[in-house]
């Protein structure tokens, strides 16, 4: 009875404080994706690109994005503008530093993705576009992107998933997020129910972002 | 056999290649063919199987680039010979050019995410600047015509190959082009679904829609054309009137009949 009393006494004072920084879990990962799909769009028509120079350069930017940690992109995205440019690093960086860092890991995951899935779309669908007249940015943005899109949800699906589970590593640019939160009264508590809670959150998030995301999925699901 | 034969020859010229030549792979595909269409006129082209009659449609409606020789409709040249090369229009007098003929596909490629309306009256809206109205109209009028009326909610998946290739044909007519491809039009589907699309490509010649049809229906084509090209390793074997090509004298050609239609 005393220890489930103590249990009950910790959580009322961490929950509105986790409850407070999932704000900024939810933050990393809304403006993540809202920056990193398109430009993963873009990533993915350089890849594909004629022009050898662009698509050379577009396979050595995914290659080091996914072959390097991004803890260490974080550590890198954070200090470059004093190393390079030697502009002082301010507190208000911080969070500028995590949402680029994050972008550009994630753009070089969906650009492959894209790829793929603009690779699935069969080339009879662009001759008879061709044929009716349609122009390549009309083929691309009526034909062929609708299809991709329907055809990719599933593996974005799993980026959006990880993509939850990594804003955890925002910690080693000391931005406070709900996992920092949890690690501090980890230690303060000497106990691992608060990372237990923390998990609790994750899932729950995840299981919403894994409905929405069947949800679409369905809506799509009235053609093959 | 259409008796219009004839009468066609003082038809508009439509379409005109000269001495196209292609390559795939540094292998000649197509020797040095050369072909006049006329306003009116169901050309078929027939021939066994990699004798180029696909390609030479496709270069025809400008799938393929040529690698040499002419290509010009309606007395507007879409590409020409300069040099030993085949040099294209620019890319504006293309598109323009590229809206006179339409393209039947062997498996349809129609639109998956648009309804068989939507399929229909998308590219005269988007190409062919129509209001929403007109090309509704236009769309639901092809679309009941070929007996589709009831689906035309509906989406490609749903239904069958025959009404697929009905919908594509629509699709086509409603950018109102001056001659149509067919690329095997029945290549795809079964015998008892053939007899619907063929129908549907009968109506159309009564009405002296312009045809170019690549096709392994023999009695089809001997119905429909006013001529037929026999097409064998890249070259033109025999060109005429239906009686003239299936009553060749040549083996090969009479071979190659006798094998598709027993």
């Amino acid at each position: 009875m005393q220890g489930w009393m103590e249990f009950w006494d910790n959580f009322i004072v961490m929950l509105p404080q986790l409850t407070e920084k999932f704000g900024v879990t939810v933050s990393i990962f809304v403006l993540t994706l809202l920056f990193s799909l398109p430009l993963g769009l873009l990533l993915a028509f350089g890849r594909m690109a004629k022009n050898g120079l662009l698509c050379l350069m577009s396979k050595i930017y995914i290659s080091v994005m996914r072959g390097t940690p991004l803890m260490l992109q974080l550590v890198i995205v954070y200090f470059a503008p004093y190393y390079v440019f030697g502009i002082k690093i301010t507190n208000s960086w911080r969070f500028g530093a995590v949402i680029l860092a994050f972008v550009l890991n994630y753009a070089a995951y969906f650009a492959e993705i894209y790829r793929s899935g603009i690779a699935s779309i069969p080339v009879g669908q662009y001759e008879a576009a061709k044929i009716l007249g349609y122009t390549r940015g009309q083929t691309f943005g009526k034909i062929i992107l609708p299809q991709v899109v329907k055809r990719i949800l599933p593996p974005v699906t799993n980026e959006m998933i990880t993509l939850v589970k990594d804003t955890s590593l925002a910690f080693v640019l000391a931005q406070v997020e709900m996992f920092t939160v949890a690690k501090q009264f980890a230690a303060s508590q000497a106990s691992v129910m608060p990372l237990m809670v923390a998990g609790v959150f994750y899932y729950f998030f995840n299981l919403l972002v894994a409905s929405l995301m069947e949800y679409v999925e369905k809506k799509l699901n009235y053609y093959r | 056999m259409r008796g219009g034969m004839r009468g066609n020859m003082a038809g508009k010229v439509l379409l005109e290649i000269r001495h196209l030549k292609k390559y795939f792979d540094g292998q000649e595909i197509l020797k040095d063919i050369s072909l006049t269409v006329r306003e009116g006129e169901v050309v078929s082209v027939i021939g066994p199987s990699g004798s180029g009659k696909s390609t030479l449609l496709r270069c025809a409606a400008m799938l393929e680039k040529m690698d040499a020789g002419e290509l010009a409709y309606m007395g507007e040249r879409a590409a020409y010979e300069a040099q030993g090369r085949c040099i294209y229009a620019p890319k504006e007098d293309l598109r323009r050019i590229g809206r006179r003929f339409g393209l039947v596909f062997q498996n349809f490629n129609l639109f998956p995410h648009y309804s068989v309306l939507k399929n229909v009256m998308d590219a005269p809206v988007t190409v062919g600047h129509l209001s929403k109205r007109e090309a509704r109209e236009r769309a639901e009028q092809l679309i009941s015509r070929f007996g589709l009326a009831d689906k035309k909610e509906a989406y490609p998946c749903q239904l069958s190959g025959g009404q697929q290739q009905r919908v594509s044909i629509a699709r086509a007519l409603a950018m109102q082009p001056k001659l149509l491809f067919f690329d095997e039009p029945t290549s795809a589907l079964d015998p008892e679904l053939t007899g619907e699309v063929l129908k549907v490509i009968k109506e159309l010649a009564k009405e002296k829609m312009t045809m170019i049809i690549v096709t392994h229906e023999m009695q089809f084509a001997k119905e429909i054309s006013d001529r037929v090209i026999f097409l064998e390793k890249g070259e033109i074997l025999a060109e005429g009137c239906v009686e003239e090509v299936f009553s060749s004298g040549q083996a090969r050609i009479q071979d190659f009949i006798g094998k598709v239609t027993h």
